[in-house]
Formats: structure tokens, sequence, C-alpha cells
């Protein structure tokens, strides 16, 4: 065990695996000489050269179509894109593309690429260095996406995508990338997809998050526990494949939910927790599912503070939950 | 490097056009204000004063001379760069602090990030962060133009990196088709963040690039205020005239950090800066004034004392101005409030009456 941030965590896994197998090799901007932009890859190319950390031009569908070509032919390219929001560009080979090789060939052509992305708010980062848009990838049949909250689930996870054979999407909450730390295991332990992470065990009212919001979430169940109200804090981690048994399984033990993202709220994740809430768990809510969310508007930067949910605005909606029943 | 195989195609009117001699002092005034602002904008951003900042200094010359080929009815298609084209565009200063701070003032409303500023009194298009995209849209704005047989033209400005874009070859090809009266004008600054403009492209030059679409491109020297605006005021004279669109790439040099979030220490040495500093397009023109006995050690040490005076209190009082009406984040989003975000105003609206949200 070693205590590091979350950046720092991805940085150790890229080079413990890139150690491990000869296939694997990052690609993106300013990946190599600078490190990337977050250092997320800092000293890489020192370590394996630059054939296996490729500084690319700057072109997204460049850096995701010549992974696709890659992995076709039998490498482990993991591409960084800068931000999600520069995602769009190869959003035609991340989504009609990566997302349906394997489909559209009846599984001949495989094509296992792992994208590594910061994502979210809070870093006073405006339109485009801020947003949350999972929900575009989480439609996509074909591409499984994972968004950590922790430096040992950061590690955990990003083993197990690279161990995947399909497409995934690895979001970063860089808002949370050094601003907290944690203890990361050094082994091969994969944190496997589809299993979200009870983060804090309680019985009035389930608290759903991912990625940067889980601390907001966290924060939000302690001022809930002085108020004589338990709040349980389920971290997704995973949200393709999701954990709807565990999420289910924990409405059903509290009967109340709130739903917690900082993508905008209409056709956000948080509608499809609802739904399935709605389906296999209608019986067990003693009160109407609340979403916390960014409102429904672009991402601004000078009043990124009023768009983004906080543990103020959690408590606010949990406490309405439990008083309401 | 590869070797040229390409040359660049010259303009088609046999000389350029010089810069109006009357108007060389001006343009060094401007140069000088844009390099002051700039200075001043990485102090500010290091005391925590503004958020961030993308800086122009080795671009003045460049954006200057092209701004000055244009006339006030053409449209500017700029990236996050472009101050001095601002700047030259007769957008006050207080304007630009405005949107840097993210006040009440600001004319976008403290939607974007300091830098992305968009000004439609001087049509200066509001810039965007992803890279190239304003390409595409500058081709299109001409082909309206040509349309409606407006006489005037559009003119994107983009970077090294941008000619990597699906947007640069796709708004290359469109105008190159419809003739569009555009000008793609590239500074090549030498950087794209870490990526150093012999590893962004194998082409010898960027403009040849233009020839492959069947536009005129040309490389002219950027610190060479004269230079950028005779190739500017040739293109635009083609494109008003029917002759179709032309690819420039002023050749400069990025003297400071990609942005204040970057460390350059990382990617070139210091020396490759200083080296780069011995072209510094401010010194070009001084050097030239100064020949033309049109300027002195006087004048020289009295503008900048005026020109430093002028931004230290200009920013003074924007940092004085109110900050924006939160609930300001719903508008805009349509033409109209839509319903939903109506109720989403009245919710945050509630936060803030309950003591949830401070105001």
């Amino acid at each position: 065990m070693t205590e590091l941030n979350l950046v720092q965590a991805i940085n150790r896994t890229l080079a413990d695996a890139m150690r491990k197998d000869p296939n694997i090799l990052v690609l993106g901007e300013d990946v190599g000489v600078n490190g990337g932009v977050f250092r997320a890859t800092d000293g890489l190319v020192k370590e394996f050269g630059a054939d296996r950390v490729i500084d690319t031009p700057l072109s997204e569908t460049g850096i995701i179509g010549a992974a696709i070509g890659m992995a076709l032919y039998g490498l482990k390219p993991i591409a960084e894109i800068q931000f999600l929001d520069f995602i769009y560009p190869a959003f035609d080979q991340i989504v009609s593309e990566l997302a349906k090789f394997r489909y559209r060939s009846g599984g001949q052509y495989p094509a296992h690429v792992v994208i590594r992305t910061p994502y979210g708010g809070g870093i006073k980062g405006g339109l485009y260095h801020s947003q949350s848009t999972e929900a575009y990838f989480c439609h996509t049949a074909g591409i499984k996406v994972v968004v950590p909250s922790t430096p040992a689930d950061a590690r955990g996870l990003l083993l197990a995508a690279i161990d995947d054979e399909d497409p995934v999407l690895f979001l970063e909450p860089k808002r949370i990338y050094r601003s907290l730390t944690g203890e990361v295991p050094e082994g091969d332990d994969r944190v496997p997809f589809g299993r979200a992470r009870v983060a804090r065990e309680g019985s009035d009212v389930s608290l759903f998050a991912y990625g940067a919001m889980v601390p907001q979430v966290l924060e939000a169940a302690e001022t809930l526990s002085k108020e004589g109200i338990s709040a349980e804090v389920l971290d997704l981690r995973s949200l393709v494949p999701l954990d709807e048994a565990a999420v289910v399984a924990s409405v059903e033990k509290t009967g109340r939910a709130v739903i917690v993202h900082e993508a905008a709220r209409f056709c956000g994740f948080g509608a499809e927790l609802a739904a399935i809430l709605a389906e296999k768990a209608l019986y067990s809510l003693k009160s109407p599912v609340v979403r916390v969310t960014g409102y429904d508007t672009p991402f601004p930067y000078a009043l990124e503070n009023v768009y983004l949910p906080n543990a103020e605005r959690v408590v606010h909606a949990a406490r309405g939950a439990v008083r309401s029943s | 490097m590869v070797e040229s195989t390409t040359l660049s195609i010259a303009p088609s009117s046999a000389v350029a056009p010089g810069f109006p001699e009357e108007g060389l002092v001006d343009a060094y005034r401007l140069m000088v204000l844009a390099r002051a602002t700039d200075e001043r904008c990485l102090t500010l951003q290091r005391q925590g004063r503004i958020g961030f900042y993308a800086p122009l200094q080795g671009q003045e010359a460049a954006q200057v001379g092209a701004s000055r080929a244009l006339t006030s009815e053409d449209w500017i298609f700029p990236a996050y760069r472009e101050l001095a084209v601002a700047l030259a565009r007769g957008v006050p200063l207080r304007a630009i602090f405005d949107q840097l701070l993210g006040n009440a003032d600001d004319q976008i409303k403290g939607r974007q990030m300091p830098n992305h500023f968009g000004f439609r009194s001087a049509n200066f298009v509001v810039a965007s962060s992803p890279i190239g995209t304003q390409i595409t849209q500058a081709v299109g704005a001409a082909m309206a133009a040509q349309r409606r047989k407006d006489a005037i033209v559009t003119i994107s400005f983009f970077g090294d990196g941008a000619t990597s874009s699906n947007d640069f070859h796709a708004g290359l090809n469109f105008a190159g088709v419809y003739q569009a009266p555009t000008i793609f004008f590239c500074q090549n600054n030498q950087w794209a963040i870490s990526l150093p403009r012999e590893r962004q492209t194998r082409s010898a030059t960027l403009a040849e690039k233009a020839a492959a679409y069947g536009i005129p491109g040309v490389v002219v020297d950027g610190n060479d205020l004269n230079a950028v605006y005779g190739a500017v005021r040739s293109a635009r004279e083609r494109a008003v005239g029917g002759g179709g669109p032309t690819m420039i790439e002023a050749e400069v040099y990025r003297f400071g950090p990609h942005s204040t979030s970057d460390d350059p220490k990382r990617y070139r040495t210091d020396a490759a800066v200083s080296a780069a500093r011995e072209r510094d397009p401010l010194g070009r023109l001084k050097s030239l004034l100064e020949t033309k006995g049109l300027w002195n050690d006087e004048q020289e040490k009295k503008l900048w004392d005026e020109v430093r005076a002028t931004v230290a209190h200009t920013f003074e009082a924007a940092e004085k101005a109110a900050p924006l009406d939160p609930r300001s984040v719903f508008d805009d989003v349509f033409a109209e409030l839509s319903p939903r975000l109506e109720a989403e105003r009245a919710e945050y609206d509630a936060l803030v009456r309950e003591g949830v949200l401070k105001p």
C-alpha cells in the first residue's frame, strides 16, 4: 500500500501495466515529453520510449481511429483525450466505429481500446473544460463507461479496463485529481466492472453518486448524520455495466433515493437510475426519487458554483425526502 | 525536416501593398498596448485576480497587420489568442477585462473562460476552446456574403495545431469548391502546447496544404507588420474580386506558455525562446519607425508609461464592477426561457431563499 492521489495512482498503474505487457502503448496530445497536461503520463516516455508513449498531432479522430487500428492488429492502446470536452471530433470513431466493431463483424473484429479522459467541473474551466457528458456514451451500446472516485479505485478500475475485452471509456474526475489521497494497493487487484461500492452504510436514504460528486455526497451524509438521518452512499464506479442489484437493494433497505451527478438533469445518467427504481423498487419507495444535478444549461464559467451540485444541495434534498415521508 | 516540394503560390496582384505609413505609429501603439496588457494579465493570474490567461506575446505584428488590412465590415472568426485583433477592431480594453473577470459588464455574461471573448459590434465572432471549429464557420459566413453579393471577406484565425483538425481540411475544401471569399490566417507559433511544429505535420510549410485544395497558400514573416499586411490585403482584394480564398501562414513564435496552466520548461529550452525573442515583432517595428524618423527613445518611454498606467487603472475599474447575477445562468440557453429552465431557476431561487445556497 502506498499513499497516493488519484492522478499519481493513474500514473503508477499505467507504468506498472506497461512494464508487464509490451503490447500496451499510450497515445494522445502532449502525453510524452510534457507528461500530459495533468501529468497523468509523467515520466512514461522516459521509461518506455517514444514508440510506446506517442505524442500525436492535434486530432482526436486521429488518436481514436489510430488506436482502433492498433487494437485490431493486436496491440493494447490506451488513448488519452485531453479533456472530455474535446472528444467530439472523435465521436464518430467512438460511437460509429469503436463501439460497433465487435457487433458489426459478428465477433470477428473486437476493438479493445481504453480511452482515458478527464471530465467534470469545479476547476473554473468554463464551457469546454468542465463538462460531464457521460450520458452520450452510456447511451451507446458496445462501450463500457467507468468513473473512479478514489485513488485505489482508479488503479483497480484502470487495471480492469486494460484487461477487459471491450472498449472502455475511463473518466477521470479532474477536480479530485490531487485534492484527496488514499491508500493504493501495489498488486494486480482489479476492481471488477459492474460492482458499486458502498462508501457509507445507512438506513434512511440512499445517496447515489460517482466520480467527483462522491466526496460531496459523503460530506452531505456526515451532516445528515448529525441531524439523525442515516444516509447510505453508493459510489457507482461503473456506469456501464451498472450494478443494478446494488442500486435496487439499497433502496429496498432505505426506501428513499437521492441521485447526484454534475451532468445536466434531462436525459442524464440519473434518469436511468430513476427508471430502474421505478421498474424494480417502486413499492419500496416511501418518497419520490430526487435528482440533484447540474441544470439544463451549458456549463458556465463565472457562475460554476451556481451550476454545480454541492453537499448543501444534497443535504437539503435528502432531508426533504426523509421528512416528506 | 523534409525538403519543400511545393512552392507557395504568390497572390495574384504583382506587388503586395505596403502598410500605410501614416498608420505605422498607431499600429505600434496597438502592439505595445497588447503586449503591456498581456504582461499585466500574466501577473494578475498569478495574483489570483483572474482565473486563467492565454498570452499572445510574439504574435502582435501578425494580428495587427492582418486586422489593419481588413475593413470593419469584414468578419473575424478568432481562436482564443486574438487579443490584439480585438483591440485593433476597436474593442475597448475595459470590455476585454470585463470578459477576463466575468463580471456583470462582460458582454458574454461570464459564460466562458478568459480570452474566449466575442464582440458583435466589432464583427468579432465569439471564440471557442475546441480547435479549428471556427474555420468551417468562417467559410460558411463567406458563402453567405457571396450569395448576398456583399463585398466583404471573412477571416479565420487559428494556429499550427489546428491544421491537423477535421475542420481545417473540411473548411479549405469547401472554400475551394465554392470559391468562398475567405482568408485562412494561420499563426504558426511553432508550438501546439508541447508539440513542436515539425512534429505536427510532415509538410514543409503549413501553407502548402492549401495547394491540395486548389487554394493559393503563402508564407509570410509574421514578425513583419508590413509583410502580413500586404499578404492579407492582397488576399482580401482577390476574395472580394471573386478570385476565391487564400491561406496565409504567418510564421511567429509563442514567447510565453500555451496558457497560465502550462509549464513550457518541460518541453523547450529558454535558449530557444531567447533566440526567437531576437526577432520580436515590437522591436522590429520600433526600428523601422526610428529609421523613418517617426520615433525616439523619449516617445518610447512615454508610450510605455502611458500604456501601463492605462492598463492598470482600466483593470482596477473593471475589478470594481458588480458581479454577475447568479440567475443569469439560465438565460440564453434558448431564445426564451423554457418551462423546464424556468422551473430550475425557481428551484435555485428556493435554495437561496431557504439559505441552502448563498446568493
